[in-house]
């Protein structure tokens, strides 16, 4: 993106000249990014339809919907994979809110002593090589039978994603100018009320966000998954992973499909939502 | 002051962390007064203002209401309604919702409220304006609806954080006397903070000047504007020409000695509460009658003082001078222009010349203290000075 921004900026500024030969060095640039880009994506999208597809050709040699059909099967692991994945992202997303919105609103509003501390503890989950923190997280919760639940699952993602949720979050109540608050009680209106009726209508853009952010990290999320989860419970990237370690290109392409598509939605919304007043105050 | 006091504030003390904000302050304000709150930046009048209206928490003293003592409640069980200095409108609300929000909360019925809230807007002319967001909205109209929000409630008192200080000159002027004339006809109990010394005369019936969290003087504006009670005061209302003086204090007169530059003179006390030995002598600009210094002596009481002009600048309807006396310059206003290098005289009348008692022991610190009291003080001094520099 940046560098389609700074070249067609550069070409208003040069004076027009009879032919512009510096079309050619920006096509091949553009082009290469382009491949670089979409090159992956378009092999993933054909993958997707590829009935029979070997060394030789370069096409697939027959499309099709049959991988789809058995990716989706009532019994098939997909469909059950699916199912967990969502399950599990919509309750961490719960979860994770429910621990950031008074969290970031404490943190946002209240003059808190070490509060630059308590931001960065909640980066310590992220501050360690994952697959050390997740073995020991997975011996932890086969003491408490946690291991191989769903409520296990998400509190891995939960401590994953609670530093996007907080961090977000306290921006957006820092956005939110405090006498617009003040304004509700004077008039009288109780904590709790001005609280509901004011800050949090004014911050829902920014918590949108984190609860956006906190549902593709848990959606995305292999290790903690594999440690925790696996093999009881069976989750989208888990899938991908057998997909394409055992050569089923086509399933794991489906899958992959099938995480990138909420991916890509989700994003659209955030960067409508997420406005630079916001952004400005993340990790402050 | 009255023990019948609706709003009162007594042995008031706030202070954040280390710094003492307000010192065992103590005011009354009746019912149906409108009362200003008047200082330099950062002399704790809004502190005081946001600890009557309960977002400010004191370490000792009370606030009470009508006998009732409010210091522990919440700001919204109060019975005052505030007004932010940045309007604090909600923007996810319109107009309507806004101004009807408080009676949302009492509980009243759509139909009460509609009706409330047209009354309201009828009453500060912002009819048709109602389904839009503050966003679409001109600084005036803001402000209005932020009156507005808070008038809807019907509050026993209603509190102004320096409500005017975000609109252009011509507008304030104009919302000066709106705010004042709707406080008489609401007949509402009302405090406004303000570091403008004229729209705190223009609006309020009584002015409290507030100097490092205490309060240096109250009374109505001409009072605290003809008769200051300390030298910070006549510093604030505009006296910004100073003096040292030496006068001997005998028989209901002070009889000040001829300096340098300036006259002896003989004036009546007059209420001054003056001892002998060192004053301080403060005036206008304008309580200055400039003479060329050849014209004959006066025969007024007052004090004559004799400089130089330096450079002389058109304020509209007068000519303001600067004028050097001794090593010092003074400002004096004429009908007419002086030429700079023109020996003058400028003569001060008794009644215009503001005498306080230098401190003895420690004076020279507490002159510059009262020079930076002075630069602090908002509207007369920077304009001139400026506009004079530029002039020479």
């Amino acid at each position: 993106m940046m560098a389609q921004i700074d070249v067609t900026s550069a070409s208003q500024d040069r004076p027009a000249m009879g032919v512009d030969l510096w079309w050619i060095p920006r096509g091949l640039v553009l082009g290469l990014l382009a491949f670089v880009i979409f090159g992956p994506l378009a092999n993933l999208l054909l993958w997707t339809v590829a009935e029979r597809w070997y060394f030789p050709h370069a096409l697939p040699i027959d499309y099709g919907f049959s991988y789809w059909g058995r990716v989706f099967a009532p019994r098939g692991n997909a469909t059950e994979a699916l199912a967990n994945s969502l399950t599990v992202a919509g309750l961490t997303v719960v979860v994770s809110l429910a621990l950031a919105i008074p969290a970031g609103y404490a943190l946002a509003r209240l003059r808190l002593p070490f509060r630059a501390v308590i931001l960065i503890a909640f980066l310590i989950p992220q501050a360690f090589p994952n697959l050390t923190v997740y073995v020991n997280v997975a011996r932890l919760f086969y003491q408490l039978g946690l291991n191989g639940t769903i409520p296990g699952v998400v509190l891995v993602h939960v401590t994953h994603g609670l530093v996007y949720a907080v961090w977000i979050a306290t921006a957006a109540f820092s956005a939110v100018d405090a006498e617009l608050e003040e304004a509700a009680r004077s008039i009288g209106a109780g904590a709790l009320r001005a609280f509901l009726d004011v800050t949090l209508p004014l911050a829902a853009p920014g918590l949108l966000a984190s609860a956006i952010f906190v549902f593709l990290e848990s959606l995305d999320e292999f290790t903690g998954s594999y440690f925790v989860g696996a093999p009881d419970v069976n989750m989208l990237p888990l899938l991908l992973y057998t997909a394409g370690a055992g050569g089923n290109y086509q399933v794991a392409s489906i899958t992959a499909l099938l995480l990138l598509v909420p991916s890509i939605g989700f994003m659209l919304v955030v960067e409508r939502f997420l406005k630079s007043d916001v952004l400005s105050k993340v990790g402050r | 002051m009255n023990d019948d006091a609706f709003l009162r504030i007594a042995d008031l003390s706030v202070g954040y962390g280390a710094t003492r904000v307000l010192e065992r302050l103590d005011l009354a304000i009746g019912k149906g007064e409108f009362v200003a709150l008047l200082g330099a930046s950062g002399c704790g009048k809004t502190t005081l203002l946001r600890a009557m209206a309960g977002f400010v928490a004191p370490s000792t003293g009370t606030v009470a209401v009508d006998g009732r003592d409010v210091t522990l409640m919440p700001p919204d069980r109060r019975g005052m309604a505030l007004v932010f200095q940045s309007y604090a409108l909600w923007p996810h609300m319109t107009v309507a919702r806004n101004i009807g929000y408080g009676l949302k909360l009492k509980g009243l019925s759509r139909a009460a409220i509609d009706r409330r809230v047209a009354e309201i807007e009828t009453l500060l002319g912002l009819e048709g304006l109602g389904a839009r967001k503050p966003a679409a909205l001109s600084g005036g109209q803001r402000q209005r609806v932020a009156l507005g929000r808070a008038l809807a409630v019907d509050p026993q008192i209603l509190l102004l954080d320096e409500p005017l200080s975000n609109l252009d000159a011509r507008i304030r002027l104009k919302v000066r006397h709106e705010i004042g004339a709707l406080q008489r006809r609401l007949g509402i109990t009302a405090v406004i903070v303000t570091h403008d010394r004229e729209e705190a005369m223009a609006m309020a019936d009584r002015v409290v000047i507030m100097e490092a969290g205490r309060i240096a003087q109250q009374g109505s504006p001409e009072e605290v504007y003809s008769r200051p009670a300390s030298s910070f005061v006549a510093a604030f209302m505009g006296a910004e020409n100073v003096l040292a003086l030496e006068g001997q204090v005998a028989g209901g007169a002070v009889h000040i000695a001829a300096g340098r530059q300036s006259s002896s003179a003989t004036l009546t006390l007059d209420g001054r509460l003056l001892s002998s030995g060192r004053l301080e002598a403060r005036f206008r600009a304008e309580a200055v009658e400039m003479v060329a210094a050849d014209a004959q002596a006066s025969r007024a009481e007052g004090l004559t003082i004799a400089g130089r002009v330096e450079a002389a600048s058109y304020l509209g309807g007068g000519w303001r001078h600067s004028v050097r006396v001794g090593d010092q310059t003074l400002f004096a206003d004429a009908a007419r222009p002086f030429d700079s290098g023109a020996g003058v005289e400028l003569r001060i009348p008794g009644d215009k010349l503001f005498l306080f008692n230098l401190p003895t022991s420690s004076s020279a610190p507490d002159a510059t203290a009262l020079e930076a009291a002075a630069e602090l003080s908002p509207a007369a001094p920077r304009g001139p000075v400026e506009r004079v520099l530029q002039a020479s």
